[in-house]
């Protein structure tokens, strides 16, 4: 175990995090605002990443791709929430879980049903692809530290829009007092549409970016959902600070856990029975993770009531 | 001086820069009925709140029959004695009349932990629903839903579920809000009667009710106990008058 | 209220007569495809005291199902290999027992029910959706890692196990055996929502001020309403592991909680019915619309979309007219 795998896992992990923040930011945005779960929010991510993928064959270039997920996945919400989504806000939140559970149903089989069952690849683009060597002599792929850099940057531009512009304004006051924002004369429909593209775009910008290093497939954005509600239960809902402290928390204790648990009980145990027990352990700590926090802080560690 | 039932010592509350409960010390004796009174925004539901322990406070102390409850639940304030009705009723809306005073009755029982046979063929549970629902003249509605309840009558049954557990002590949060003026002249009569049986801390904004029942009064404005006295004491009190009295009347 | 009457009566009905009926025709498949019907009426009536007594919104009872099928598969899997389940603290050996598997299931999904309870209910709302939801994957993924008991490909059982006196391998035996425990689960229910305990937490749902008022534990009500929640869908685990002679961690997926929870959806939340007519009818849907189209949860998916926004009460709302169940 030497200092450069420790660093490289450190940089994996990262990487892992901020690609769960940017689903994470979405959904806390979303519940935030509209007071709305949304289970589809994985199917935004997947959304992303098929249009991504599709055109990046079509086209050539990885950077139209993102636009497309951008712009798809922007425009797949913004849909969603006119026809079925503005029905759900005054529902509760069994009938936005159904609801929602529902989209997921229409939207995995209707993939399936446009681009088959079998995943697609989405190629490194040349000028990202290949190892980086970072101070310290370590090698490392070049695409994951763009992707570290893009999540920072989108988490900058994110805080800035809500600290800084007349939307950011406009959704704090949404979270905080409903019937302010129709006094202050804001369309609240338009608000909420508003806010629940961006969630996606987010979300569809995860997908196309994780889809690069993974297969594109159906199914593909609901186990990163799930990850994403244990960083919103570990951050606190609502918060944005609370996404991302969760999503680099939970990012790392996956990649380091799944390194260190067998590698550590290998010094009390044989080394297959540490390798097997040790990474059933790995696959629970994030969760392990969760229920700490759940005993410890029931509103997550930023969360606004204790 | 004669023991308190209940009593606040010195209660303090903040939310944020808001003071809402500033030193309250007030306390309810055997057999009496004190009102507590006093504009809205007074700091009436923090009050009420930490009395019933939905509420903490950040300092001071809540005392039941010569208890210290401060930091007990609303559930063990309940099983203490204190019986309680809400502002805005909280019933269980789709159920029965009878249902929610079963319930009442349960919960005086403290034994939830039945499975198999029916609550409402229950003799001991039954009964003493029914006549907690008798005694406020909701016998025939026993089988009608909540929910088609007229306001008034959510508030009679309200106190109907507080009566079940036979409360050492009521707080009561506008019993009278919603009624008629022959509903509420009705539930004055039945609340002189009640605090014979145990006393009765009475949030009310209904002045002629408050008149009739009180024994006592206190004020409440801007979280601080202005003043507190008999009635007579009340009405005549300059600064009364000059903080809530005069604006209202 | 008569109409609704009669619709569970029908219900019960079909139950009785299709499987009758299929056996003098010599219809096997229509067998299986019922038991599967009363097996996912079991797991759906668990979920129906969490969520439709005491309004726990669970998305993770698959963790139950799944862990009534892992008590089946490793206690049939050490049977079949004539290996132990464990040598210590004490010698357990596997079993080929259907009551003595039940059991298992049935006290260890108890206790995980208990454990996520606990932990869940420290939280309310969209936060106990999302860590029962969590909760569910990490069973799924823990299974995955299992590799002793086949990781990811899962555990084939054999031969199907044994009760007394039955010969379970016949279909019919082993659909009634499904349906006397489902008409069981369905008394016990109907006792148990009628009971001081069903009274309180059936308040706890709709207003827990108000039992912590009358001086009861709202949420200790809850936890056991999960617990035996979980107990039931477990059972269901146990059975259904039986009837496919097989189990993975598929039966731990989401798709799995959110599949138990249409079961309820489809047929009425918070009715004592509404599982059992929620069961079937998505049965026959799978069967029918499946064999129209591959991509047939398209279909589910907008059925489902049109109950939550125009039709709550489910088909039971529907038939009879009426929104909210009991009376």
């Amino acid at each position: 175990m030497s200092f450069l795998l420790l660093i490289e896992q450190v940089l994996n992990g990262l990487q892992f995090g901020i690609m769960l923040f940017l689903m994470a930011a979405g959904l806390t945005l979303i519940f935030g605002v509209m007071g709305l779960i949304n289970l589809a929010h994985g199917s935004l991510y997947m959304i992303g990443a098929f249009c991504a993928a599709a055109v990046a064959a079509a086209t050539g270039s990885f950077l139209l791709g993102l636009v497309a997920a951008l712009a798809g996945a922007a425009a797949a919400g913004a849909l969603v929430e006119l026809v079925v989504i503005r029905r759900l806000y005054d529902k509760d939140h069994l009938d936005q879980v159904l609801a929602t559970f529902a989209l997921i149903l229409i939207f995995s089989e209707g993939t399936r049903w446009v681009f088959g069952s079998f995943p697609l690849f989405l190629d490194v683009p040349d000028f990202l692809s290949g190892p980086v060597t970072l101070p310290g002599g370590i090698e490392y792929p070049l695409y994951r530290l763009a992707l570290i850099v893009v999540g920072l940057l989108v988490a900058l531009g994110l805080y800035l829009l809500i600290s800084r512009t007349r939307l950011g304004i406009q959704i704090r006051a949404g979270e905080n007092d409903r019937e302010m924002i129709a006094a202050l004369g804001i369309d609240i429909a338009k608000l909420y549409t508003i806010v629940f593209a961006l969630g996606a775009a987010l979300a569809g910008l995860a997908g196309a970016l994780v889809g690069a290093i993974q297969s594109v497939q159906v199914g593909m954005g609901e186990p990163v959902l799930i990850l994403a509600f244990v960083v919103i239960v570990i951050g606190g809902i609502g918060s944005i600070k609370g996404a991302l402290v969760g999503a680099i928390l939970v990012g790392l204790t996956d990649t380091l856990g799944g390194i260190f648990l067998p590698e550590a009980l290998k010094l009390f145990l044989d080394p297959s029975t540490a390798t097997s027990v040790g990474s059933s352990l790995a696959s629970m700590a994030i969760y392990i993770l969760m229920a700490a926090v759940l005993i410890l802080r029931p509103a997550g560690l930023f969360g606004a009531r204790a | 001086m004669t023991e308190l039932v209940l009593e606040t010592q010195d209660i303090c509350k903040s939310f944020g820069a808001l003071r809402a409960s500033r030193n309250i010390s007030i306390g309810l004796k055997a057999g009496e009925i004190h009102a507590v009174i006093g504009p809205n925004g007074a700091g009436k539901t923090t009050l009420i709140g930490q009395i019933c322990g939905t509420l903490k406070p950040d300092s001071g102390s809540v005392r039941l029959l010569g208890e210290d409850v401060t930091q007990l639940a609303t559930r063990e304030r309940a099983r203490l004695g204190l019986g309680r009705t809400f502002q805005i009723s909280s019933l269980a809306m789709e159920d029965t009349v009878l249902q929610n005073a079963v319930l009442g009755a349960l919960g005086a029982a403290g034994n939830p932990w039945r499975f198999w046979q029916d609550a409402l063929k229950d003799r001991a549970l039954r009964e003493k629903a029914e006549s907690a629902l008798e005694r406020v003249g909701l016998q025939d509605h026993a089988r009608t839903r909540t929910a088609e309840l007229s306001h008034g009558q959510r508030r009679q049954l309200e106190v109907a579920v507080a009566l079940t557990k036979e409360p050492r002590a009521f707080v009561m949060d506008e019993p009278m809000a919603g009624m008629g003026s022959e509903g509420s002249k009705r539930l004055t009569e039945f609340l002189d009667e009640l605090r014979s049986e145990a006393p009765i801390l009475l949030v009310e904004h209904d002045m002629d009710a408050v008149f009739a029942l009180a024994d006592r009064i206190s004020v409440l404005v801007y979280g601080e106990v202005i003043a507190t006295g008999t009635v007579d004491e009340i009405r005549s009190d300059a600064a009364v008058r000059e903080a809530y009295l005069g604006e209202d009347a | 209220m008569i109409r609704e009457t009669y619709l569970n009566t029908l219900t019960l009905g079909l139950f009785v007569l299709i499987p009758a009926w299929a056996l003098m025709a010599d219809e096997p498949f229509t067998i299986t495809l019922m038991t599967r019907a009363a097996i996912f009426a079991i797991a759906a009536i668990g979920l129906n005291i969490a969520l439709g007594i005491g309004g726990l919104v669970s998305l993770g009872h698959a963790v139950f199902f799944g862990i009534g099928g892992y008590a089946m598969g490793i206690l049939a899997y050490h049977a079949q290999t004539y290996t132990p389940v464990a040598e210590w603290p004490f010698l357990i050996d596997g079993t080929k027992s259907m009551p003595i598997i039940w059991l298992v299931a049935v006290i260890v999904s108890s206790l995980a029910a208990f454990v996520i309870g606990s932990l869940s209910l420290r939280t309310t709302g969209v936060y106990f959706i999302m860590i029962t939801l969590a909760f569910g994957q990490m069973f799924f993924f823990f299974t995955i890692s299992w590799a002793e008991y086949g990781g990811e490909d899962g555990l084939s059982i054999y031969l199907r196990n044994g009760f007394p006196g039955l010969n379970t391998l016949a279909p019919i035996q082993f659909y009634g055996l499904c349906l006397v425990i489902l008409c069981l689960v369905l008394l016990f229910t109907w006792r148990l929502s009628k009971s001081p305990f069903g009274l309180a937490l059936n308040a706890a749902r709709q207003a827990p001020i108000r039992v912590e008022t009358v001086g009861l534990d709202p949420t200790r009500l809850k936890l056991i309403a999960f617990v035996i929640s979980g107990a039931i869908t477990g059972l269901a685990g146990a059975l259904f592991a039986d009837l496919n002679r097989f189990v993975s961690p598929t039966m731990f997926s989401w798709q799995t909680s959110g599949e138990i929870m249409i079961f309820l959806i489809l047929g009425g939340v918070g009715r004592l019915y509404g599982p059992v007519i929620g069961a079937l009818a998505y049965v026959a849907l799978e069967h029918w619309l499946g064999g129209l189209s591959d991509y047939w949860h398209i279909y589910l998916g907008i059925l489902l979309l049109l109950i939550v926004l125009f039709g709550r009460g489910g088909l039971i709302g529907l038939a009879s007219g009426r929104k909210v169940a009991h009376d």
